[in-house]
């Protein structure tokens, strides 16, 4: 009895001493003394100039004001950096790790979420910004891709699908309004439609709106996939892109890359309808000079996909306090206004302003959301992501079916 | 003496990481790497892997890409020296296509990619007035699924590899008497030389050919860009997999590398075929007095070939250049809108690490491999043995064997010794690359050299550091800088060792370059392009001007 209560005792002391190592956000000030001077390795998408700039003034600030050093590791997939903290924890490497915050969501969170490779603790909860964060009205900042984010993640952007046209050459009164009106609008204009090769996150994502709004039960969706059900749940949707992959852009012969590679055609005229996550992305893309000034949004009042993309921190990245720092100013109102200005980024906001003091609000009041940018009330209704399990199902099954051209 | 460390250094620099990466590989191939669960050996991934979507069409694309292009490449810079040695058209395209080896992979990639798409700057160039179009045509020429535009953009890429191996290997063969020998005997200029001379030359270039073959047939950048996607070539689709956060994915990704390295191991078996095939034909043809005497009109039309793909080159670089400063530009403008400095301007800031971290690991990593490069050379002089059969092919291991199939495990060395992402270790990572290309174009030239010379100074009692240091380097400076500056190139084209063993924290013009790329921005490319290129231009200066500024008093030592 004796040897077990040792036991116990040096297993509670283990762990005890193992908690005291990871900074708790509870008791900010100690966060705060621990950051200054760290460097923080954030690892995020880099393909983006406007998203790298906003980072480096994020960089700036924190520097400014919690002498924290941000560095920003350009990814070309978020995949890399998940594959990097699996390589370190296969090499035993549990502290001082390389990633020290991940620009994340959906699958990817599911996937470190469920190999414990983050942070643990409800720490995200905790941050001081938290109390202005949008819970209220944005479900979809506690569960991401219906996986619950239990504070291991900081949501730092929302993200809509939104679609572009280019009024110069379209006229509005054709554009479709649902993923039907869309084959139908394709099949009149032959070569004109396409969307990224999955697995691109938004291909896929294009691949999930369709199966969302084809789907004879939608609930089932947001549960794991059932292998038995799988061939008649998606059978609408193959059914679909077998009549909408003839009449696309190359008759489905090839893909574009990305949204920026689509981004590119819709400049070039070879394709009119093309759409993206974030809203205000045809506004930033005008302002940069990509788009043409008669560039417009639209959605389909049905509804359209929605969700958030979050930061997370590694279990075993080497400046946790620095990258809580981080976290939590990425959630202030300032750096908030500052990425929803369409000049600089143009990502929506996860604050609820209604919540914000009148010098805050003022912030987001004084923004020109751009020309191309829909009001938040007409984006429409939003769609729920489904479980990350369809993600990886549906880019298998599209690949077996169409990733071998004739 | 000191050079006895070279060789066995040599070996360990470049064999250790290729065999431990490897084994990194091959294990979980097997299905075993503990670290991710997998403790038991069997063929399960390999099971896996042949159940992959349109697998066996992918590694059939890859092999015969590295096929194609490296016989494409080989044949046009053959039939060009063959046609052109010693004239002043040669020195012309020479001197046009020598800048071109520099140009990373995948800024020549992009220029070429957004030449010849439908709304690219050739459609923009003819359209409206001459082919009618107010809108680029839908059809498919990049990304088609017989390959031929990445094999098209592997060519315009491999050719100055290629040409400027055998310019190095030219001074060594008397191709100007040989060629007078041919003439009088009534050969054509191109049917003389191909019989003569480049038996001689053919040797000596050899393994840079199998080293093409070995990289066209794993190349990841060009292929992403220019290659089919429906499926994408193998090496593409294995990039993809070792990314994939899905652990599992890792044994299928490693089972696939070695399906990889299988596929360069064919391509290379049918060259050697080929190359059994075609020596006895070429003699066959000489004998039969097969003399192909009205040559001129294959020998415009190379002129004129070699003069294409250098020009689409260029073409390409100069449309991402416009690119850079491009406002908005719509299809068919042969021009942009307005002109701004805007991406210049926000890329500036952001330029100055990663420039010095390339260059620093890019001069230290040459210098490195220049030293043990020549080391060993010396050593095969002294003892009078060449390398020997088993230690030649280490040297090429990590040019032979893909990239991909050892790099995880490579990563995964760094990442037990500690010392990830520290810049002595990426120096090194960049010497194992580095190394192979510095050797190749080195050994040639330095083993051709014409011993009576020192001979000759052995003779008037010189000793064995004199001969090196005031005979043999003097002479065979040009070859030595040239090899710097293909050292000093490949090092700053290297992207996945960096991206691996730097973890991202030391960031690169290449990293950078291709990290934006992935966002398809081709003004943001356009920047990031020309400064890639700029880098081992200046390389490339040097290594021209400093043997003609030294010897500019020596007349045969210019040639």
């Amino acid at each position: 009895m004796k040897k077990l209560l040792a036991a116990a005792a040096l297993i509670a002391g283990l762990t005890t001493s193992a908690l005291a190592e990871d900074p708790d956000p509870a008791k900010w000030d100690t966060v705060v003394e621990q950051a200054r001077g760290q460097k923080v390795y954030f690892n995020a998408w880099g393909g983006s100039e406007s998203i790298n700039a906003y980072i480096e003034w994020a960089g700036s600030r924190i520097m400014e004001n919690y002498g924290v050093e941000l560095v920003h590791v350009k990814l070309d997939d978020t995949a890399n950096a998940v594959a990097k903290v699996v390589a370190e924890k296969a090499a035993g490497r549990n502290d001082a790790g390389t990633v020290d915050l991940i620009w994340i969501n959906g699958e990817n969170f599911a996937s470190m979420k469920r190999q414990s490779l983050l942070l643990a603790g409800e720490w995200a909860t905790k941050l001081p910004n938290w109390q202005y964060v949008d819970i209220e009205n944005k479900p979809t900042i506690l569960t991401d891709f219906t996986i619950p984010t239990d504070g291991q993640e900081s949501p730092w952007g929302m993200a809509k699908l939104v679609f572009f046209y280019d009024g110069a050459r379209t006229d509005a009164g054709t554009l479709p309004q649902s993923a039907d009106g869309l084959l139908e609008w394709a099949k009149a204009n032959p070569g004109r439609f396409s969307y990224p090769q999955p697995p691109d996150f938004i291909g896929s994502s294009f691949l999930k709106q369709v199966l969302s709004e084809k789907v004879v039960d939608r609930s089932v969706l947001l549960k794991p996939v059932v292998e038995e059900e799988f061939d008649a749940v998606t059978k609408p949707l193959f059914d679909y892109l077998d009549q909408l992959h003839p009449v696309m852009w190359r008759s489905g012969g090839a893909y574009p890359q990305n949204y920026p590679a689509m981004r590119q055609l819709l400049a070039d005229s070879e394709l009119d309808i093309i759409f993206a996550f974030n809203p205000a992305e045809a506004s930033s893309a005008i302002a940069n000079g990509e788009l043409p000034d008669t560039v417009r949004s639209f959605t389909f009042p049905g509804g359209t996909l929605s969700n958030t993309h979050f930061v997370a921190i590694p279990y075993n990245a080497a400046a946790k306090a620095g990258a809580l720092v981080l976290a939590n100013f990425l959630i202030s109102p300032e750096a908030q206004a500052h990425k929803q200005d369409p000049q600089v980024w143009g990502d929506p906001t996860v604050l609820n302003v209604g919540k914000l003091d009148a010098e805050d609000k003022a912030k987001f009041d004084a923004l020109d959301l751009g020309i191309a940018t829909l009001a938040p009330e007409d984006l429409g209704p939003a769609l729920d992501e489904p479980h990350p399990t369809w993600l990886d199902r549906l880019e298998t099954e599209w690949k077996r079916r169409y990733g071998v051209a004739n | 003496m000191f050079s006895r460390l070279g060789p066995p250094l040599t070996i360990l620099l470049l064999a250790g990481p290729v065999f431990a990466g490897l084994a990194g590989t091959l294990l979980p191939a097997f299905g075993y790497l503990p670290a991710l669960g997998g403790d038991t050996f069997g063929f399960g991934p390999f099971a896996e892997l042949a159940q992959q979507t349109g697998i066996w069409r992918s590694a059939w694309m890859s092999y015969y890409t590295g096929v194609a292009a490296a016989a494409v490449s080989l044949l046009l810079v053959l039939l060009f020296v063959a046609a052109w040695a010693g004239t002043r058209a040669f020195a012309t395209i020479q001197h046009l296509v020598s800048p071109l080896l520099s140009v990373p992979h995948a800024a020549a990639a992009f220029g070429f990619a957004f030449l010849i798409a439908p709304s690219g700057v050739l459609s923009r160039l003819a359209s409206p007035w001459l082919t009618g179009w107010e809108r680029p045509p839908d059809v498919i020429i990049v990304n088609d699924g017989a390959a031929l535009s990445l094999i098209a953009g592997l060519v315009v890429k491999e050719v100055p590899f290629l040409l400027l191996v055998t310019l190095a290997a030219l001074p060594q063969v008397p191709v100007e008497r040989t060629r007078k020998i041919t003439a009088l005997l009534g050969y054509g200029r191109i049917a003389g030389f191909i019989y003569a001379s480049w038996p001689q030359i053919y040797r000596q270039i050899r393994l840079a050919v199998l080293a093409v073959i070995a990289f066209s047939a794993s190349v990841v950048d060009v292929a992403a860009i220019l290659g089919p996607t429906l499926p994408g070539t193998l090496a593409v689709r294995l990039a993809g997999w070792m990314n994939d956060p899905e652990i599992s994915m890792r044994f299928l990704a490693s089972a696939g590398a070695l399906l990889q390295l299988g596929v360069a191991v064919a391509a290379i078996l049918t060259w050697i075929a080929l190359e059994k095939t075609l020596g006895p034909l070429v003699q066959v043809m000489a004998q039969a007095g097969y003399s192909l005497r009205r040559d001129r009109w294959l020998r415009l039309a190379v002129l004129w070939l070699m003069a294409l793909a250098a020009g689409i080159v260029f073409a390409g670089l100069g449309a991402l250049a416009i690119w850079s400063v491009a406002g908005l530009w719509q299809f068919p403008d042969a021009l942009p809108d307005s002109v701004t400095l805007k991406s210049w301007m926000r890329a500036a800031p952001r330029i100055a690490g990663p420039l010095l971290t390339t260059c620093i690991v890019a001069v230290c990593a040459t210098a490195i491999a220049v030293a043990l490069a020549m080391m060993c050379l010396v050593r095969e002089d002294a003892t009078g043995k060449r390398a020997t059969r088993f230690a030649l092919p280490l040297i090429y291991l990590p040019l032979v064997v893909p990239q991909v199939a050892f790099l995880f495990g490579l990563q995964l060395l760094f990442i037990l010794s500690g010392t990830v992402a520290s810049l002595p270790a990426l120096i090194f990572a960049h010497v194992v690359f580095v190394l192979p290309y510095v050797f190749l174009s080195l050994s040639d030239p330095w083993r051709a050299f014409d011993k009576r010379y020192e001979a000759v100074a052995a003779g008037l009692g010189k000793s064995r550091s004199t001969m090196l240091w005031r005979i043999r380097a003097p002479m065979l400076l040009r070859a030595i800088l040239t090899a710097a500056a293909v050292g000093f190139a490949v090092s700053i084209g290297q992207y996945l060792p960096t991206l691996l063993v730097g973890a991202g924290r030391l960031p690169t013009i290449t990293t950078e370059a291709v990290a934006l790329a992935s966002g398809g921005n081709r003004r943001v490319i356009g920047v990031y392009a020309f400064l890639q290129m700029l880098l081992p231009l200046a390389g490339f200066a040097v290594a021209t001007l400093v043997p003609a500024l030294l010897f500019r008093r020596f007349r045969a030592m210019r040639a």
